[in-house]
C-alpha cells in the first residue's frame, strides 16, 4: 500500500479526514462570497433584457444553479453511499449525512424561485406539471433521508439504511432531468444543451454557471464544516478527538 | 429454490388466516376512506365521476401503506426473520414469498371490492374494468416498493409515521398512471398508454426492488 504514488485511502479515516476538512472549508467558503458576488452583480446589472420575458427573467441566475445542485448533490450522495456500502468507510456515510441538509436547502430554493418566476410568466406560484412534481418529490426524498437517519440511533444501521434509501431515490433524477423532453408540458425546456449550444447570449450563459460554480463551492464548504461537526460528535470517545488543540481549554 | 417460495408464501397466509383481523382492517380502511369522500364533497355525481380515479388510487395507496406494518414486523419481534435470513437460500426468494402472501391477504381483497364501491361513484363499465385493471398491476408494484420502507424501518420508534415518509413519495409514479388511465378512460381517450406503464412499473420494481428489501432486512436484523 505505502509504495503507490498516492493512497486513496488515506483521507478514508475521520482522523485524516478531519483536518483536510477543515482546510478545505474556509477557501470554499470565500471561493463562494466571491463568485456568488459576481454572479449577483452581472444578473442584476449586466445581463440584457430577455426579449420576450422582460426583467423578470433574471431569476434563472439562481434558479437554473440551485436546481442543478439539488440534483448533482444528490447524485454525490449515491456516490459516497455506494462507496461507503462497498467499502465500510465511515467518512463516506459522514459525508452522506453532511450533504443531504444542503441538498434539501438547494431543491426548496429551486421550488421556491421557481414559484416566484413561475407567477408572473405563467399567472401561478404552482402547476402540476412533471418537472415541478418530480423536483418536489427530490425534496420528499431528502427529508425522508433525514428522517430516517435521526430516527435511528445506532450511528451504523443509520448510514447503511440511509445509503439503501439513497439509492432507491436515485431512479427519480434522470426523471427530473428529462421530463421536459419526455412529456411536453408547461416548464420551458432547458436553456443550455450539450449538443445544440445555448440558447441564450454569452453573458447570460456565463453568468449562470458562475452563479452554479459558486453554488458548487458554497456546497462543499458547508458540508466540509457539518462533516467535522459530525466527526466531532461521533467519535468524541476517540483518543484523536481527545488530542485535537481546538478542544483543549486555554486553562487546562 | 420454488419450494421455498411456495413454502413461505403458504406459511404467511396460514399465519393471515390465524389473525384475519388485520386482513379485514385494511380492507375496511379503504371502503371507509372511499365513503368518507362523497359525505365531505356533497352528492353531486358529476362531481364523483371526475374525482373517483384520485379518491380510488389514493385510498389504495393509504391502505397499501398502512398494511405494511405487519409485513416483517412480526417475525422480526418474534426471531423468526432472523433465521429466515440464515437459511443458505436467498433472501431474494423470501422477500418475493413474503410480499406475494402479503398483497394476496391486504391488496387483492381491495381490487375485488373496487368494482362494487366504484358503483357508489356512478362510474361506467368500462370505467370500472380499467379501475380493477390498474389496480391488480398497480397494488402488487405498492407492496414491493413498500417493502423497502418496511423493511428500513424494522423495529424503529415511530416507524409507522417514517414509513409513511419514506415510501409516500416512492408510490407517486404508480398513483400517476393508476389514477391517469381510471381518468383517460372516463374522458374517453383510452388509458392504454398508461396501463403499459404501469405494467412497466411493475416488472420494474419486481425486479429490482427484491434486492434493496433484502439489503435492508439484512441491516435491520444486524
Amino acid at each position: 500500500m505505502s509504495n503507490r504514488l498516492f493512497n486513496w485511502f488515506k483521507f478514508s479515516s475521520p482522523a485524516t479526514f478531519y483536518p483536510l476538512a477543515g482546510r478545505i472549508s474556509p477557501w470554499a467558503a470565500w471561493i463562494a462570497v466571491i463568485l456568488i458576488g459576481i454572479g449577483l452583480y452581472l444578473s442584476f446589472f449586466v445581463a440584457p433584457t430577455d426579449y420576450k420575458q422582460g426583467e423578470g427573467y433574471r431569476i434563472i441566475f439562481i434558479h437554473v444553479p440551485a436546481a442543478w445542485m439539488s440534483m448533482f448533490i444528490y447524485l454525490v450522495m449515491a456516490f459516497w453511499s455506494i462507496l461507503g456500502l462497498m467499502f465500510n468507510t465511515r467518512v463516506s456515510a459522514m459525508m452522506t449525512q453532511a450533504l443531504a441538509p444542503t441538498g434539501a436547502m438547494f431543491t426548496f430554493l429551486a421550488l421556491w424561485t421557481g414559484a416566484f418566476w413561475g407567477k408572473p410568466m405563467w399567472g401561478a406560484w404552482w402547476v402540476w406539471d412533471a418537472r415541478l412534481t418530480s423536483e418536489l418529490i427530490l425534496l420528499f426524498l431528502y427529508i425522508g433521508y433525514i428522517a430516517l437517519h435521526s430516527s435511528i440511533d445506532d450511528n451504523r444501521r443509520a448510514d447503511r439504511a440511509g445509503a439503501i434509501l439513497v439509492l432507491v431515490g436515485v431512479i427519480n433524477i434522470p426523471i427530473i432531468y428529462y421530463s421536459v423532453e419526455w412529456w411536453n408540458t408547461l416548464h420551458q425546456g432547458s436553456s443550455v444543451n450539450f449538443k445544440q449550444g445555448s440558447s441564450m447570449t454569452m453573458i447570460m450563459l456565463w453568468t449562470m454557471l458562475i452563479m452554479a460554480l459558486g453554488f458548487w463551492a458554497y456546497s462543499i464548504a458547508t458540508a466540509m464544516s457539518r462533516v467535522r461537526s459530525i466527526m466531532l460528535e461521533r467519535e468524541r470517545d476517540t483518543n484523536w478527538v481527545s488530542k485535537l488543540p481546538e478542544l483543549k481549554s486555554p486553562n487546562t | 429454490m420454488f419450494d421455498v417460495f411456495i413454502a413461505v408464501v403458504r406459511r404467511d397466509l396460514l399465519l393471515a388466516m390465524r389473525r384475519r383481523s388485520d386482513v379485514l382492517t385494511t380492507l375496511f380502511f379503504f371502503v371507509i376512506v372511499i365513503t368518507l369522500f362523497p359525505l365531505g364533497i356533497g352528492p353531486e355525481m358529476s362531481v364523483l365521476r371526475g374525482i373517483a380515479p384520485g379518491i380510488f388510487w389514493v385510498a389504495a395507496l393509504l391502505a397499501s401503506m398502512l398494511a405494511l406494518e405487519h409485513l416483517f414486523s412480526i417475525d422480526y419481534t418474534d426471531g423468526t426473520l432472523e433465521q429466515m435470513l440464515l437459511t443458505p437460500q436467498p433472501v431474494f426468494i423470501l422477500v418475493l414469498g413474503k410480499v406475494l402472501a402479503h398483497w394476496l391477504v391486504t391488496g387483492l381483497p381491495l381490487v375485488l371490492l373496487s368494482p362494487l364501491l366504484g358503483l357508489q361513484y356512478d362510474l361506467s363499465t368500462q370505467a370500472l374494468a380499467t379501475m380493477m385493471l390498474t389496480l391488480l398491476i398497480g397494488t402488487p408494484a405498492l407492496s414491493l416498493i413498500g417493502a423497502i420502507g418496511a423493511a428500513l424501518t424494522l423495529g424503529l420508534r415511530g416507524g409507522g409515521v417514517l414509513v409513511s415518509l419514506l415510501v409516500l413519495p416512492l408510490y407517486i409514479p404508480v398513483l400517476i398512471f393508476g389514477a391517469g388511465a381510471v381518468e383517460a378512460t372516463v374522458s374517453g381517450l383510452g388509458g392504454a398508454g398508461h396501463v403499459s406503464m404501469l405494467g412497466a412499473i411493475l416488472i420494474l420494481s419486481l425486479i429490482l426492488t427484491p434486492i434493496a428489501t433484502s439489503a435492508a432486512l439484512r441491516i435491520s436484523a444486524e
